[in-house]
């Protein structure tokens, strides 16, 4: 099952190459990927993290930039610390808000342990399905992502259609991963970002 | 059922005037979970044309959606109760201390004002402690005649850049 995943590192690649002028936050395996990637000034490597509030930061960050298109990385895990979030999100509904779950089944970085939504970790074996979840919390644009090719095809109508988005990425995890590493001191890259958030408006 | 008012001695603030506070020192966004203290504030607070009113699960968002609000330009007031503040604990310790951002909460302190009602509340024991802990600078408001130091706190800790948290007492669980 693991090897028809997508491989993590391909799928922000497909997405690092889609991306133009969004906000893109990442955290944990994703901001590991990401940072191999030429950076961008609207990139948010959110690393180091409080795990499971990716997606509350770029709620916020929506609603602060409404003409921004918001891209949140996140990953099973952290989605399943912070499910009350795809409810927050969707009661504030941003149309530029973009959360991407890109599921591994694991707890990557700590070793590769199932996560409590895992089969390997359920009493039924069957694992759960986040798109059901993202649907029953109010979220009305629902993708569910199997294939590169999926992607490549899909991910132009996930950066631009009405949001808030939800994307199910299923991928497969890097075995050995290592834990993402902060590019930089927090509080300057932090200072830096909302510089280049706050500037340069785009267009309505 | 309808909604609760206002009658309590123990409320220091009246809806109508925190949100005029908070209008006039700039908030643009209040991410919140209420309590039955604060909880009175949401009719005024929806009424503002210029506070939207963001809700939250738990509080741990809170201080995440308040960390982008900022980032993204906006003035966010976390409000919650103490109850909340041991629950977002990691939220905070990320967004206060690594990334050092000048987010003010406005925390409800659970039966300060008449323990009667919970009694035995353990918010009583840990609320100052956990603050304490958590290296927040903070004021406390446990009275009308200690309104004032909301405002100036606030003030103070947006001038030099810093977090900050008002302690308000409520009388009520």
């Amino acid at each position: 099952m693991t090897s028809d995943r997508m491989p993590t590192p391909e799928s922000l690649r497909i997405l690092h190459a889609a991306r133009s002028d969004e906000v893109v936050i990442t955290t944990m395996s994703t901001a590991r990927e990401w940072t191999e990637l030429p950076p961008h000034p609207l990139d948010f490597v959110y690393v180091p993290s409080s795990m499971g509030q990716a997606s509350s930061l770029g709620l916020g960050m929506a609603l602060a930039q409404p003409n921004r298109r918001i891209v949140v990385c996140n990953g099973d895990g952290c989605t399943l610390m912070n499910l009350g979030s795809l409810v927050s999100i969707t009661a504030a509904a941003p149309k530029n808000l973009v959360l991407l779950v890109f599921d591994n089944e694991v707890y990557e970085i700590t070793g590769g342990q199932g996560t409590a939504a895992a089969q390997q970790r359920r009493a039924d074996g069957a694992s759960l399905n986040y798109a059901e979840m993202a649907r029953a919390c109010g979220f009305q644009k629902v993708h569910v992502i199997e294939s590169c090719q999926q992607w490549q095809e899909q991910v132009e109508l996930l950066l631009s259609e009405e949001g808030p988005v939800f994307g199910w990425l299923k991928v497969a995890p890097v075995p050995g991963g290592a834990g993402p590493r902060s590019p930089g001191p927090g509080p300057e890259r932090a200072r830096s970002f909302a510089a280049a958030l706050q500037g340069n408006q785009p267009k309505p | 059922m309808g909604k609760l008012v206002q009658t309590d001695e123990h409320h220091i603030y009246q809806d109508k005037e925190i949100v005029s506070l908070l209008e006039e020192i700039g908030i643009t966004h209040v991410v919140w979970v209420p309590d039955s203290t604060l909880g009175l504030w949401e009719t005024a607070l929806v009424s503002s044309p210029a506070i939207e009113l963001v809700s939250v699960c738990r509080e741990g968002e809170a201080w995440a959606v308040a960390a982008g609000l900022h980032l993204g330009g906006s003035k966010p007031l976390v409000i919650i109760q103490c109850t909340g503040l041991f629950e977002s604990g990691d939220a905070l310790r990320n967004v206060l201390h690594d990334y050092q951002l000048p987010l003010y909460g406005l925390i409800g302190y659970r039966s300060y004002l008449n323990s009667e009602s919970l009694p035995g509340d353990s918010c009583l024991l840990f609320t100052e402690p956990v603050l304490k802990a958590w290296n927040v600078e903070s004021r406390f408001i446990d009275s009308v005649e200690k309104k004032h130091l909301f405002k100036e706190h606030y003030l103070q800790c947006q001038q030099e850049d810093r977090a900050g948290v008002t302690l308000l007492a409520e009388g009520r669980a």
